[in-house]
């Protein structure tokens, strides 16, 4: 299959389905943007496609937790056709809002015995206790993650009040053990974080900002790779123009990459 | 409030005390409050409110949907072991305040149960504090609760351990919403005293007597004796009966100076058409005579928002608004209603553009003042502290900005002690929309039509909000009406908005849109009745958020996130549908008619029937007549330069309230959402503030939108006209800066005024409208939309009791928006390679008025207390012919950065570049130039600019004309030096002013 087909889902406050389906078109996937409660009216249609995606936003205005709300509808409506999806050769990517969907969900990380709906990890709110919006650096770890193959690390922004990741010990181990960690936060230098703010924006714990499952199928990661598509987004930009004025914006930024893996594990 | 037990409590909280963050940073906030004893810890709980009967099961359900198990535990009817903590406080809503957060927990539960709560159900969400600390005084409980709590909207309820103990945990309270049901429509005599009329206009309709025989009236209509005469005289000779309580409270809201801008309309000393016309209007029709086929506006002052070209498919919206009055009262709830509401501008715009980039800005007090304030004398009603008025706005435009997925990109916090008594809080935003539906329309043209449905959707009415548009034209006293305030909904708006934008729109399903502010349906509907001249109503259709609301409070209610569609009755099933399937409730409440009249029934009785004309036209003309104001400029005496310690004022110039970093607010607001971010709110690797920023709203196309914004109240306060003038050219200068062509940029204004019945005050509002016509003018840039709000004053009383009012300066505030036909020409500010040159193109003077330095200089005892200075005072008009060769140069891509000088003059453009990247620079200041005032002098129409090397004689030619001096270099190190005939006048680095810069909102 040359072409994947992709199914953006919107509706109750998911605000980055046009960016991220724009994404993924000009990485050469079709999408769809469905909202949610048509999702609902006709389940099936989830087998038509071959990358699923929950875009960001702020699903339910973040009430009773972030990704909570939204979750809960589509662990009460889609659970059966999202236990098709994930266990054919597919993908899934959450992304910031989504990516607390997926947690809440229990898609990510799934349990040790590969079964999934069990919530075992948390994204609560900012250890700053304040919405940062910011420029962060990551760096991939050991992962089989579909969406981080070549990429070693990388800068994106980061959007969230709830992004401070959570796991109790035991989780944690297993989830190194298990290679599903994908991405850590680090300095300008491009070391781990340590905790330490603002290169660690949230205080999550282990400086952990993604995470993966089935075989890295599965992805979910704090940050948002679809406003680092090209140069124009890059905060340095104006003064990469400044030093070199026939620069074209259009040239990949480094969040392109995690698209163009998502729809070349197609081809 | 009805205290009972027929209710459950869930109550959430995190197993780990290390992750209750909230907890952890309130109690050093609680510590910097100066109270009597030390807050050793504090831990918080969330609660929910459980109305009518669940079983155990059940509320089992309700805590797995609400709580996240991996870190919360939950108690249910049980309360939480008080584990260290003295005293316990807890913060929920009063009946009928909006509460977000139970709406989204009702409807997890609605979304798991597949069916809603009954109607005797209830949600309602509370916060619990539990404080480790010895010894709480009263007083000290009175700052803690006014930092967690704001008593206008929310209860506080404290119990010591020994009552927790006692009572077994805090009370179960149900805010239900209870009213008196079967209030009546009543008729209202106009044939009274003058005194009575009086009191009528200023304190409302008469509602009820209380038990002491007190009247009780229903609060403002500001009307003044002309317009009540006007209103007496209509319904005596055309309607010959009196007016309906309905028919007053409509009148009042429609006629408001918040709707109808009455001062600004008022025909004023010579100028028959008054200002607005005049010079607003005037200035854009001039323009757009003199432009001709180069014209770039669409659609100006007819629609919600103003709209210019962007390319041959879309248009591009702009609309900045304020919510000065309810954000001095509730801080939050003013921001979030404020941004969220102009939001809906957008929406409304011709057939719903979409919202794709939103502004702020904040204009407060001292946050170190902590001088209080009161209302009422005797030390009652005390004003809200600069710093908390400050937090509140910042936290509700965060809200409703981030929660909308609209990017915050634009924005400014400008501090003055004018703003003490009322803040003033600007939101405002830019929208997108296809110049042509689908199906051909043109997309800013839109009418109702003569059997087209009246169709509300959106949130439901309630009482909040009632009197809002006529408040606003009143100056704050203590009989403020508290149901004023209210909290913005973004979620209930992003459902409509993304239906309407994103769907019904390019399904041509409504022949008109308008938005729901001010003054509710009463203004929505009757405004949109003028397009097909009719409009019937039957108000009991409106849905209302709880029984028993009088048929006046429906009408006039500002319950927001609500939209007026006009739909014809064939395309009603189809849109009815949708919205149903995206969440979004929508009623028929009438239709459009072509009677001439607005006619509105309420269970089958007329409470209203009279002509849209008189409506919309009977108000009797203002004559306002003005009288010049004294200038209060002088004559400075500076000390010499040798006396001034020059190093430690340039390093005192960045932490300067107006100058230093406010990063810590633009970080707070998504600028990244919908992915056309380009030239963001900071600059450089050590983010530095912006003074534009851009965005690339197609990701195909290379165009975009450049904001920018300016605004001079400390020049305001010695001149209004060179306030206006300098303000226009700044904010046309900032994005001249960053790219955008002459002919492309267009302008809003935002006059907030004072005192505006003082002669005086209209002067000076005439000289500033006066000065916005001849400058826009001038440089060819249109004004597209503006608002006005003119009483910004607190009356009230000092820490003394002694009475005093607190007047906002006149504060002229120029949105600037631009389309910039390639983002590749954009430049930043940042100094970017060692060797380049440095250029100062323009020239200033040496007068000081109004500027950041004068200021420090006046209170470092440098200069005399009342040292006020003279103001800068330039001809734009010949300033063009730099703009002209600037954008040449520009579009060429020969600078390496720009900076436009304003607040903070060269000095600030020197130290934001350097700092920006982290390089210095080397800099001679002209023998001729007194240091100080090269440095620090705010005269307008001036560039910092680098370049390479190789064409500085290039620009050193074609710039002769134009007033071009060579400082120096950019360094290769974070060195800053500057110096004068050989000899260093000042020196420092990179870091130490970052330190500073950073220094002033370190702890915010």
């Amino acid at each position: 299959m040359a072409q994947p087909k992709v199914l953006l889902l919107t509706g109750y406050g998911i605000n980055c389905e046009e960016e991220t389906a724009y994404a993924f078109q000009a990485c050469g996937a079709q999408t769809a943007i469905v909202h949610v409660n048509d999702l609902i009216a006709a389940p099936k249609q989830l087998s038509d496609y071959q990358i699923f995606v929950v875009p960001g936003g702020f699903s339910y205005g973040d009430d009773t937790g972030s990704g909570n709300a939204l979750a809960n509808k589509m662990r009460h409506t889609l659970w059966p056709e999202l236990m098709a999806f994930v266990a054919a050769d597919h993908l899934v990517l959450g992304i910031c809002n989504g990516f607390q969907v997926l947690v809440n969900l229990g898609l990510l990380p799934g349990d040790t015995d590969n079964s999934f709906g069990a919530r075992r990890v948390a994204l609560i709110a900012n250890s700053t206790a304040r919405y940062e919006c910011r420029w962060v650096n990551l760096l991939a770890a050991e992962t089989d993650s579909v969406f981080l193959r070549g990429v070693s690390s990388l800068s994106l922004p980061v959007a969230h009040g709830e992004g401070r990741f959570y796991a109790p010990a035991e989780t944690l181990s297993e989830l190194k053990q298990r290679r599903q960690i994908a991405l850590r936060y680090a300095d300008s230098e491009k070391r781990p974080a340590r905790g330490f703010f603002p290169a660690n924006p949230n205080g999550s714990l282990d400086d952990i900002a993604a995470l993966c499952a089935a075989q890295g199928r599965i992805f979910g990661l704090r940050p948002h790779p679809e406003r680092a598509f090209r140069s124009s987004h890059m905060p340095d930009w104006p003064e990469r123009l400044a030093l070199a004025p026939d620069s074209d914006w259009r040239e990949p930024g480094p969040g392109r990459v995690i698209f163009e893996n998502a729809v070349n594990y197609f081809s | 409030m009805t205290k009972t037990t027929a209710g459950h409590r869930l109550e959430i909280f995190y197993r780990d005390a290390e992750l209750d963050t909230r907890g952890l940073l309130l109690q050093d906030k609680l510590n910097s409050l100066g109270l009597s004893a030390v807050v050793e810890e504090v831990r918080l709980s969330e609660v929910y409110t459980l109305e009518g009967d669940f079983s155990q099961a059940r509320l089992k359900e309700v805590a797995g949907l609400l709580l996240n198990p991996v870190v919360h535990d939950c108690l249910i009817d049980e309360a939480r072991s008080l584990g260290t903590a003295e005293v316990v406080l807890e913060v929920g809503f009063l009946p009928g305040v909006t509460d977000n957060i139970a709406h989204s927990a009702a409807e997890t539960l609605a979304d798991a149960w597949g069916t809603p709560l009954a109607v005797d159900q209830g949600i309602y969400s509370s916060t619990i504090y539990y404080i480790q600390v010895a010894n709480l005084t009263t007083e000290d409980r009175r700052l803690i609760g006014r930092i967690l709590a704001n008593a206008l909207i929310q209860r506080l309820d404290w119990k010591d351990r020994s009552s927790y103990v006692a009572d077994k945990g805090m009370d179960c309270i149900i805010p239900r919403v209870r009213l008196e049901v079967g209030k009546k429509i009543s008729l209202v005599d106009l044939k009274i005293s003058e005194a009575e009329l009086i009191a009528l206009g200023k304190e409302g309709i008469i509602d009820h007597c209380d038990e002491q025989g007190n009247i009780i009236r229903r609060g403002p209509l500001a009307l003044d004796l002309p317009s009540l005469a006007a209103i007496a005289d209509y319904f005596a000779t055309l309607e010959q009966r009196q007016p309906t309580d309905l028919e007053l409270e409509a009148l009042a809201q429609t006629w408001s100076e918040h709707c109808k801008h009455t001062i600004f309309a008022a025909a004023i000393d010579d100028l028959e058409e008054g200002l607005y016309k005049t010079y607003i209007k005037g200035a854009t029709k001039k323009i757009r005579q003199e432009r001709g086929a180069e014209d770039i506006c669409v659609s100006v002052f007819v629609d919600n928002s103003g709209a210019i070209i962007f390319d041959d498919e879309y248009l591009v919206t702009d609309k900045v608004e304020t919510h000065n009055s309810p954000s001095a009262l509730d801080p939050f709830g003013g921001s979030i209603t404020g941004i969220v509401g102009v939001n809906r501008d957008t929406v409304g715009f011709g057939l719903g553009a979409r919202p794709i980039i939103n502004r702020y800005g904040f204009c407060v007090a001292d946050p170190r003042d902590y001088e209080p304030l009161y209302r009422s004398p005797g030390g009652g009603n005390q004003a809200l502290r600069p710093r908390r008025i400050l937090d509140g706005i910042v936290d509700g435009v965060r809200v409703g900005g981030n929660c909308s997925g609209i990017p915050t990109t634009q924005g400014f916090l400008t501090f003055h002690p004018g703003y003490k008594g009322k803040p003033l809080v600007f939101v405002g935003t830019v929208g997108l929309i296809p110049r042509k539906t689908e199906s051909g329309r043109l997309s800013h043209e839109k009418a109702a039509r003569p059997g087209d449905y009246i169709v509300v959707l959106g949130g439901r009415v309630g009482l909040d909000g009632i009197h809002g548009a006529t408040f606003s034209s009143e100056a704050l006293t203590g009989g403020s009406p508290a149901t004023a305030v209210q909290i913005g909904d973004p979620i209930t708006q992003k459902k409509f908005s993304d239906a309407i934008v994103k769907e019904a729109r390019q399904r041509n399903l409504y022949s008109s849109i308008t938005d729901n502010g001010a003054g509710g349906i009463s203004c929505s509907v009757a405004e949109m009745a003028r397009e097909c001249n009719g409009c019937r109503v039957d108000l009991e259709k409106v849905p209302v958020k709880y029984p028993g609301m009088a048929p006046w409070e429906i009408w006039i209610s500002e319950s927001q996130e609500r939209m007026t569609l006009a739909v014809p009755p064939e395309k009603w099933p189809e849109l009815e549908a949708l919205l149903s399937n995206r969440g979004v409730e929508a009623t028929v409440i009438g239709e459009f008619t072509d009677s001439g009249r607005c006619q509105v029934s309420y269970q089958g009785e007329m409470v209203m029937d009279m002509e849209l004309e008189f409506l919309h036209n009977g108000q009797p003309v203002k004559y306002l007549s003005t009288r010049v104001r004294p200038s209060v400029e002088n004559e400075v005496v500076l000390p010499a330069l040798t006396e001034l310690p020059l190093a430690e004022l340039f390093t005192k110039m960045f932490k300067r309230l107006n100058l230093a970093s406010h990063a810590y607010v633009s970080t707070q607001y998504d600028f990244e959402v919908q992915g056309g971010s380009v030239l963001k709110p900071q600059v450089g690797r050590n983010q530095i503030d912006g003074f534009a920023t851009v965005v690339q709203p197609l990701p195909e196309s290379s165009k975009g939108v450049a904001l920018s914004q300016s605004l001079y109240p400390a020049v305001s306060d010695l001149d209004t006209y060179a306030a206006a003038v300098t303000a226009i050219d700044t904010a046309v200068r900032n994005l001249l800066a960053v790219g955008t062509p002459l002919s492309q940029i267009a302008l809003l204004d935002n006059f907030c005024w004072c005192s505006s019945d003082d002669p005086e005050r209209l002067w000076q509002l005439k000289e500033c409208a006066r000065a916005c016509y001849e400058t826009a003018v001038c440089y060819g840039t249109p004004f597209i939309s503006g608002k006005d709000s003119m009483y910004n004053d607190f009356s009230g009383y000092d820490g003394q009791d002694q009475a005093l009012t607190i007047s906002v300066p006149p504060t002229i505030l120029i949105s600037s928006i631009g389309v910039m036909p390639d983002i590749s020409s954009l430049r930043s500010f940042a100094f970017v390679k060692p060797g380049d040159l440095i250029y100062l193109l323009g020239s200033g003077g040496s007068d000081l008025g109004g500027s950041e330095y004068l200021s420090l200089l006046r209170e470092e005892s440098l200069v005399d207390a009342g040292a006020w200075g003279r103001v800068p005072r330039f001809d734009p008009g010949a300033l063009l012919p730099l703009y002209r060769s600037l954008q040449k140069w520009i579009a060429a891509g020969l600078f390496r950065s720009l900076y436009p000088l304003a607040q903070g003059g060269l000095a600030l453009a020197v130290g934001k570049g350097s700092m920006a990247e982290g390089l210095g620079c080397a800099l001679k200041i002209p023998a001729s130039e007194r240091a100080d005032l090269l440095l620090f002098n705010e005269y307008p129409g001036r560039f910092l600019v680098s370049l390479a090397p190789e064409i500085g004689a290039k620009l050193e030619k074609e710039f002769a004309d134009n007033s071009c001096t060579r400082l120096g270099r950019v360094q290769a190190d974070e060195e800053i030096i500057i110096s004068q005939n050989g000899e260093i006048s000042l020196q420092t680095t990179v870091s130490s002013l970052l330190t500073a810069y950073r220094s002033t909102f370190a702890g915010f």
